[in-house]
């Protein structure tokens, strides 16, 4: 039964939401929103799952005296009781992050920059990475780094400075939103189609119950 | 039944009140406007009954004679002798209007009232409100069947009949081919690597929950990966993003070490939770990573621009990456920092092809079978839009627009 009934859940759950794709009526597209909101439900449950393994991990790493991560664990036993504490009692209340609490001092100050620090990285391993990838090691590598540089030079003023004497419709930008549009949205196209029945045959095996090993065992 | 008069201090876009009962006529100012005509009401089709579709002939004065009409209220009751409660607004021009907050089979009147500005001398103009007749009668019904979706019917039947002839045929024993795909091929070797130097294996199952098919994917291969460790008494790693499915990958570890007939290796704290947050789970990784240095970096599962942080750290601490995703903004960044990277619907094959289970092999060649058709669909459609036989159309233009290279830094 312990695996039945979960198979049984994935099954109903499954049909339901294809056959309300199909059938606006109820009440299918009720039952959907029903099963959104128990998923909801079970999330909001399993916060105090994580918040709880968090704290355990974290003071595992800071009991143990050898480990180099203690130091770390201990910031983040410190940052969560910080965060949690403020953000019970002084968020507004039911509010809840109210604008001029210190909850939402928090997060202006401190949440917020770090979270544009680490998007703000991406922007340096950009570069890092299309240095090895836009390399000619090959015909298809160098056919990539051509499209990558004409892509490049076309989206910036210069492109277009270096081929104004061209007429238009022939200069950099216009190569470079043509390369854009046809042959880059062609390849995202034949990809999307390869997910899309991907996922539609990867359901289907879960819906059938072919696939069970999220459930644990083979 | 054509009401006249002024209300309020300034017009806003937002209804002045909430029952047109509540306003009180006060003084006439001409010029006003004429009412729209015509209004009528009809079912939204292809819904669960709770869309009704309003629609008017404009007035006289929107974009002709005395051309001051600003916007159009749209008002709703349940008798055409009111009250009358404001629903929505149009801007002028416009002649329909969507009210998608009624209820299925209850009876509605509608009425128009067409919105102007009257000038006051000395001081800002003051909006004037000119209504139209009532509607007569209608309801929303709810359909039993979204005529739109016809096509996608056929698709899904199509798809899933050659899926489930392919399982049986495999099923009844006859043999399924399918081409090798490297980032699978390496995970043996990837995993004994790890062993030989002594270093851990983490494995990242994206950043979604457990309602993405994608973590499912992913965590499939987690199985399979945790095997292997098990065997080779690998150290894994699992840090998470997300409780539940932390709560799943456990199981699925314990399971694999259990099948390896390690269960006395399987350690509950090697799968564990970090943050939801995106940027806090690319931080909490990337500080394990550069702390543990381990041999070896799964990314499996749904990811967003977290993705080049992850995977570039991991290669700039010389870890062998193998990543598989079905984001098609985050492909290129695997592609470029990673091993190995299982391209899209290689993904959903994992479990399959590590399996070699002949049900699963099955619905590949199905998958396969619905992709030929619709090559061949598409290949049709070119040489008729190229003959002129048909004409391709989109109710939304941006949609046949370049994709725009903001996508790639997407944020969750």
């Amino acid at each position: 039964m312990r695996r039945e009934i979960p198979t049984f859940i994935a099954l109903f759950v499954g049909v339901v939401c294809i056959v309300q794709f199909f059938i606006p009526h109820r009440p299918f597209g009720t039952l959907v929103d029903t099963f959104s909101d128990w998923f909801g439900i079970l999330q909001a449950f399993a916060i105090w799952l994580g918040a709880l393994n968090l704290l355990r991990v974290s003071t595992q790493r800071t009991l143990a005296k050898k480990s180099h991560d203690r130091w770390y664990g201990i910031v983040v036993i410190l940052s969560f009781l910080l965060i949690a504490i403020i953000g019970l009692f002084f968020s507004g209340g039911r509010g809840f992050q109210l604008a001029g609490t210190r909850f939402d001092y928090l997060y202006v100050n401190v949440y917020t920059p770090l979270s544009s620090t680490m998007f703000a990285i991406l922007a340096f391993f950009v570069a890092s990475a299309s240095y090895r990838a836009f390399r000619a090691r090959s015909w298809e590598a160098t056919l990539l780094l051509l499209a990558a540089f004409l892509v490049m030079l076309g989206r910036v003023p210069v492109g277009d400075t270096l081929t104004g004497f061209l007429p238009e419709g022939y200069r950099l930008s216009d190569v470079a939103s043509w390369i854009m549009t046809y042959p880059q949205v062609a390849g995202q196209r034949a990809i999307m189609i390869g997910i899309a029945l991907g996922v539609a045959s990867a359901s289907l095996r879960l819906i059938l119950g072919l696939e069970r090993s999220y459930l644990g065992g083979e | 039944m054509i009401v006249l008069f002024v209300h309020g201090p300034a017009f806003t876009q937002s209804p002045p009140s909430d029952s047109m009962a509540a306003i009180a006529p006060t003084v006439a100012e001409p010029p006003a406007p004429h009412p729209p005509t015509g209004v009528r009401g009809s079912d939204a089709p292809n819904d669960n009954g709770e869309a009704i579709i309003v629609s008017w002939n404009l007035s006289p004065d929107d974009g002709a004679g005395l051309d001051n009409v600003e916007s159009y209220l749209i008002l709703r009751g349940t008798s055409p002798d009111g009250p009358f409660d404001t629903v929505g607004a149009a801007a002028a021009g416009q002649t329909s209007f969507t009210d998608a907050t009624v209820h299925s089979g209850t009876i509605y009147h509608y009425i128009v009232s067409a919105v102007a500005l009257a000038p006051v001398p000395g001081g800002e103009p003051k909006p004037v409100y000119i209504q139209s007749e009532p509607s007569a009668a209608v309801q929303g019904v709810a359909q039993w069947f979204h005529s739109r979706r016809l096509n996608a019917l056929i698709a899904v039947i199509i798809l899933c009949s050659a899926i489930l002839y392919f399982i049986n045929a495999a099923r009844s024993g006859k043999s399924v081919y399918i081409r090798k795909i490297g980032g699978l091929e390496a995970v043996d070797e990837a995993v004994g690597r790890a062993t030989e130097m002594g270093k851990k294996i983490f494995y990242i199952p994206g950043t979604q929950d457990m309602d993405e098919v994608q973590t499912l994917a992913g965590i499939t291969i987690l199985g399979r990966v945790a095997k292997v460790a098990a065997d080779y008494e690998a150290k894994l790693e699992v840090p998470v993003s997300r409780s539940l499915v932390m709560v799943t990958c456990r199981e699925v570890v314990k399971e694999a070490f259990l099948n390896a007939g390690r269960p006395d290796a399987y350690r509950e704290e090697s799968v564990y939770y970090l943050t939801d947050d995106q940027f806090g789970y690319a931080a909490g990784i990337d500080g394990l990573v550069m702390r543990d240095k381990p041999a070896t970096m799964f990314y499996m599962g749904a990811f967003y621009a977290e993705s080049l942080i992850l995977a570039e750290t991991g290669n700039s601490i010389g870890a062998i990456q193998i990543a598989g995703t079905a984001m098609p903004a985050q492909l290129p960044f695997f592609v470029a920092a990673c091993d190995y990277t299982l391209i899209g619907e290689e993904l959903f094959a994992a479990s399959a092809y590590l399996s070699k289970e002949p049900k699963l092999l099955g619905s590949l060649k199905g998958q396969d079978v619905g992709k030929g058709i619709i090559l061949v669909t598409i290949l049709v459609g070119i040489i008729l839009t190229s003959i002129g036989a048909i004409t391709l159309k989109t109710s939304d233009p941006e949609k046949l627009g370049p994709y725009n290279i903001g996508q790639y830094f997407e944020v969750e």
